[in-house]
């Protein structure tokens, strides 16, 4: 297998610095940040793309392997890089999946729609149908006329009221990469913190937004 | 109401936190020859007898486990280490000491099942112990004095298994507070009980009329009572 350079924009500034960094590496960051963040985020779709292609890759190896009945410690050690990392590739996706599910009607009516990957578009759209269909035939149905929004709590009220979002404003653990020095909490200017490089802070979530996505802080 | 609803979501199970840490490296000694390991997490190898090279944690283990290395225990494993960082943990009652990120994973996984590789096996394990405990202790006293005015907190050096334990319980406390401590929950009576709250994930939509009041007040009991900042900030 060759060395792997990833190409993923942002991200390869950082490998710079920080000498050798695999598509593991970074397929754990993405897996951490998408597990602690109450929000969807984008899809790494050239990422998830490379650690499937290396997956395959390594399967066909292990196969080979096996055929040629070579050394049992070698074929072992790697079925366990291969599970290890396939463990990591379906936390990630099933973990998109989760927050599809419970925030799908939110997703699909909001900017963040274009975060999730095609697949995850069918499968938000498909959920949402069969929700509305369940819904309706057990529940809305029956309700009096003005009750029977999926989305509204009644007739009268102006928003969408009933669909869950997630939190923003909850906290989450997160570790500075490198210096982000004097850091705006809130649009006040009241709440300034000091950033400083690999170092542990609990923050809220909604202001530092920006620097998950631009992958200046990790969640942990 | 809403952050148990996010719980699940957003926490990390202790074999997940393992499992981060089994891909930190550690130092081992092969006692057989083996061609380098081109693996999608890394290149690692090649392996010479007796000659110590470095791998992931569950690559070591895995090896140790067919009997065909001994660890190399990290500097920060050993017995005068470890007792410095205790005395030290002991003394500075508001820092924490640094010690690696993943300490109490990769200190565990060697330990039981590397017995005869790592000296004084005992004492380095009840060391790592009273460590943990003397930091679990200050993670316990810093909880105390999170207030409504706490909007971020710095934890230098706490290691992932701590953050983990805590997690569910500081996030609660700081989001309450939070929640508290906002001007739309601290402005007059009369003018929240016209504001629908914000609905999220289909709470109780009941005692709207009694709510604000009962918030109110303790809101400026405990912005009253607690007026000092967890660890710096």
């Amino acid at each position: 297998m060759d060395s792997i350079t990833p190409s993923g924009g942002r991200r390869s500034e950082d490998s710079a610095t920080r000498g050798e960094v695999t598509d593991v590496d970074l397929l754990k960051r993405a897996w951490c940040n998408e597990k602690a963040a109450p929000e969807i985020l984008h899809f790494e779709a050239a990422l998830v793309q490379r650690a499937k292609e290396q997956i395959q890759l390594l399967e066909e190896t292990v196969e080979e392997f096996t055929a040629d009945r070579s050394d049992d410690l070698l074929v072992s050690l790697y079925q366990m890089d291969l599970d290890r990392s396939l463990f990591l590739l379906r936390s990630y996706l099933r973990i998109r999946i989760q927050k599809i599910e419970k925030y799908m009607l939110h997703i699909s009516k909001t900017s963040l729609w274009d975060r999730l990957s095609e697949q995850e578009q069918r499968f938000a759209k498909k959920c949402i149908d069969i929700m509305e269909k369940h819904l309706e035939q057990s529940v809305l149905s029956r309700l009096p006329y003005g009750y029977q929004s999926m989305l509204k709590q009644s007739i009268s009220s102006e928003e969408d009221d009933m669909v869950p979002e997630p939190q923003l404003d909850t906290f989450v653990f997160c570790k500075t990469k490198n210096d982000v020095g004097a850091f705006q909490l809130d649009d006040t200017g009241e709440e300034i913190v000091d950033l400083v490089a690999d170092d542990l802070y609990v923050l809220r979530y909604n202001s530092i937004k920006g620097l998950v996505e631009a992958g200046r802080v990790d969640l942990v | 109401m809403a952050g148990q609803s996010d719980s699940h979501l957003l926490s990390f199970s202790a074999p997940e936190v393992e499992f981060l840490a089994e891909d930190e490296l550690v130092e081992i000694i092969p006692n057989l020859r083996m061609d380098a390991l081109n693996m999608i997490c890394g290149d690692f190898g090649p392996f010479f007898p007796q000659i110590a090279t470095k791998v992931p944690l569950w690559l070591a283990v895995a090896l140790k486990k067919r009997g065909k290395c001994s660890f190399r225990p990290p500097e920060w494993m050993s017995v005068e280490r470890l007792t410095q960082v205790l005395e030290a943990e002991r003394e500075s009652p508001r820092e924490f000491q640094p010690l690696p990120f993943h300490y109490v994973e990769i200190s565990k996984l060697l330990i039981d099942n590397g017995h005869e590789d790592i000296p004084d096996i005992y004492m380095v394990r009840s060391l790592i112990e009273d460590i943990r405990d003397v930091r679990f202790h200050k993670v316990e006293t810093g909880l105390e004095t999170i207030s409504g005015r706490t909007h971020a907190v710095k934890l230098k050096n706490l290691s992932a298994m701590e953050v983990n334990i805590v997690r569910p319980f500081m996030v609660r406390a700081l989001q309450a507070f939070y929640k508290l401590d906002s001007p739309e929950m601290i402005q007059q009576p009369e003018a929240t009980v016209n504001r629908r709250p914000r609905v999220i994930d289909r709470g109780p939509r009941v005692s709207l009329q009694i709510r604000p009041f009962s918030l109110y007040y303790v809101s400026m009991l405990l912005s009253d009572y607690c007026h000092f900042n967890f660890i710096s900030i």
